[in-house]
């Protein structure tokens, strides 16, 4: 959270007076969602309070406020999740399906590319399919290869579905919203260790596709989204010290991206960062990279630079799990560089 | 099968009607083909035209189905017409789907036909939410998965049959068992003699019929459809069935059992039921000849149609990825 977010989200006569971490955000929005529209439905492993509400409380107490016909516990079967979400969408409903951890999504990814991503398309625009893919991951918490990856890249890969990535409460809240009323699958990433990070939440749809300016700054941009975000708000601060001006744009939306936003602050600042938790390999930062050099040749005064994982999968050791993310200390040591060019 | 109910004349002829427009278009596609005016993967569904046809004169229009590639028998069981499928076929911008989605996606959500799909075993957890949505709805409406025997491998057919008996879900799952998968055998798929019985394994009932026969297959779907129309739940119904052509257009088939194929043509569905109505009395020849030859102008007439038609304009390809186009 910057000092411009909490005075916006306190000017705000809608503002939810305490503080909420991620999850009460994300619980609020779908309890607002629901109450708004009949036709807004949550599925998943665990989701209903019989079963506490989400392995990670997510969900809890909506099946209670709501029923357990429009708040559905399933049996552990990310095929039939997915393929239930879908089918009910185009039988008019909006459900917002929950897959506890993203690594899963590799067990539904047939539902999820080839019919959620492709049914409007191939259909002539006769069918479509407003579902939203609640997911979860981020690495920190030791739990290794197969329960901590961060697989952005795949979807926004994917013509047709949406990718969302809040970094903060107020971004959550308002993109669920979003997400939930938009007539196209959305993909929504929440952030693990970022969970029960608090903030204040102003109750406000977030437009998706529209990136957010976390931090004004002249020397150099900063392009993230998620865990990004906060390490990139705290490398300026430390930078500014050194008489850096960072500017940190917060994606918010991974696909489509507001590539106007992204190329404005480059044209400014001339210098460019990507970080993602990602492997970078072939990660969402290339194909940023690559359209601000398209766009901006001759405007660049260094190359773009990109931070993101090892390419390797997520390890359970603890320094080893730490080396694998970009740290704070990459992103200041790698902005020191780009400023130190041209 | 002596106590399910039995279609009458009115019926009978209606399954006829279809099934005689599923047998005629399919082969004026091949013949399509053959003569180089239709360029398309065609997987015919010649053979298995009485499983959707005595099914669906049970069916409302806002019944749902999904089906899969081979699913022209299917939709056109349901009220397809005729000439936006040919447009379909042929990739033209008068098309149901624009020309985007070609024959192995061909949607058409009017008659309720809400997915084709050419991923085996995926029409069954969608079919699977189109349940869940009517049961939500209240409306008595049913949603039928259709698929193959091969597909009965697949992990979405056991997930989806999981969670439809799990939440009473209006769903039939028709397995059309045409005992080959592309080149494989049943026998070389699985251990067990009839699918039917894993219906067993999830608290639905499982039954398999002769989907060639016009009062089995009609009478079984029909108690399936009251089921699920009265709350009760799903049935997994797997039709016998025989396919006349091999798995794809242009592919011969010397995988198949030469004897089976022999005696299974020799007792085609379609020229059967025919017969039979003669022979009943429920139709004369001059009435179904008349019919037959209605059929056939109407096929010529969405062909001409379709070749006439526009093929789409290339800004298409950025139209219906998203809800509202995005540069
Ligand atoms: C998931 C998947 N695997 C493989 C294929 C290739 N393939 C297309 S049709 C087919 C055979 C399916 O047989 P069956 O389910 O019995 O249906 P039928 O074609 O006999 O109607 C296969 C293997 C596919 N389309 N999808």
């Amino acid at each position: 959270m910057t000092d411009t977010d909490v005075q916006n989200a306190n000017a705000d006569a809608n503002v939810v007076a305490k503080k909420m971490t991620l999850i009460e955000a994300i619980n609020l929005a779908l309890a607002d969602a629901m109450e708004a529209d009949p036709k807004v439905v949550a599925l998943g492993e665990e989701v209903a309070d019989k079963q506490e509400g989400g392995v990670m409380g997510v969900t809890k107490g909506l099946s209670t406020r709501f029923g357990d016909d429009r708040v559905r516990s399933t049996p552990i079967s990310e095929q039939a999740i997915i393929g239930a979400a879908i089918g009910a969408s185009i039988g008019g409903y909006r459900p917002v399906a929950e897959i506890m951890l993203m690594n899963f999504v590799t067990v539904a990814m047939d539902m999820i590319t080839n019919h959620a991503a492709k049914l409007r398309f191939m259909s002539g625009g006769q069918t479509n399919v407003p579902i939203v893919i609640r997911t979860m991951t981020g690495s920190g918490f030791s739990t290794g290869g197969q329960h901590s990856d961060y697989l952005e890249a795949w979807f926004a890969h994917t013509p047709g579905i949406k990718v969302v990535a809040p970094s903060n409460p107020d971004d959550a809240y308002g993109l669920m919203r979003s997400a939930i009323e938009d007539d196209d699958p959305v993909l929504f990433i929440e952030h693990l260790p970022s969970y029960w990070t608090p903030g204040p939440v102003s109750r406000q749809h977030v437009p998706i596709g529209k990136a957010r300016v976390a931090r004004e700054g002249n020397d150099v941009t900063l392009i993230g989204h998620s865990r990004a975000i906060g390490d990139g708000l705290a490398a300026a601060a430390i930078l500014e010290k050194e008489g850096l001006s960072v500017e940190v744009i917060d994606l918010r939306t991974i696909s489509p991206w507001d590539r106007e936003t992204v190329i404005a602050s480059v044209r400014k600042t001339g210098r460019a960062l990507i970080v993602h938790e990602a492997v970078r390999q072939f990660g969402i930062g290339a194909e940023i990279a690559a359209t601000i050099q398209e766009d901006l040749w001759g405007v660049l005064k260094a190359p773009v630079k990109r931070l993101g994982g090892a390419f390797s999968p997520v390890p359970f050791s603890k320094p080893l799990e730490t080396a694998f993310v970009p740290s704070q200390d990459d992103i200041v040591a790698t902005i020191r560089h780009l400023a130190a060019a041209g | 099968m002596s106590n399910y109910p039995k279609p009458d004349a009115a019926t009978l002829l209606e399954i006829y009607k279809k099934a005689t427009l599923i047998k005629q278009n399919d082969e004026r596609v091949i013949r399509q083909m053959k003569a180089g005016k239709l360029v398309t993967p065609y997987y015919s569904p010649r053979g298995q035209e009485i499983i959707p046809s005595a099914l669906s004169v049970s069916l409302d229009d806002d019944d749902y189905i999904c089906t899969i590639y081979r699913g022209g028998h299917d939709m056109l069981a349901k009220g397809f017409p005729l000439d936006i499928m040919w447009a379909e076929l042929a990739g033209r911008a008068t098309g149901s789907c624009k020309g985007k989605g070609g024959p192995m996606h061909l949607t058409y959500p009017e008659k309720g036909i809400m997915v084709t799909t050419g991923i085996v075993g995926s029409s069954m957890p969608i079919a699977t939410g189109l349940g869940w949505a009517a049961k939500m709805d209240g409306k008595n409406r049913v949603s039928i998965a259709n698929f193959g025997d091969g597909a009965s491998n697949i992990g979405a057919f056991h997930e989806s049959l999981n969670l439809a008996a799990l939440w009473k879900l209006p769903v039939i799952f028709l397995c059309q068992n045409n005992t080959y998968a592309e080149h494989t055998s049943m026998q070389d798929s699985t251990l067990i003699e009839q699918y039917s019985i894993r219906g067993a394994s999830y608290g639905m009932p499982g039954v398999t019929v002769n989907g060639n026969d016009p009062d089995e297959m009609y009478g079984v779907a029909k108690v399936a459809i009251e089921r699920a129309r009265a709350g009760e739940g799903p049935t997994l119904i797997e039709a016998m069935t025989f396919r006349f052509n091999g798995h794809l257009v242009g592919e011969a088939g010397h995988y198949m059992d030469k004897d089976a194929y022999a005696k299974a043509q020799g007792v085609d569905p379609v020229p059967l039921l025919r017969q039979r109505l003669i022979d009943d009395g429920i139709a004369s020849e001059d009435e179904i000849a008349a019919i037959e030859a209605d059929i056939d102008r109407r096929i010529t007439a969405a062909i001409e149609a379709a070749d006439a038609a526009p093929f789409p304009d290339t800004t298409e390809l950025k139209r219906d990825v998203f809800a509202h186009e995005i540069a």
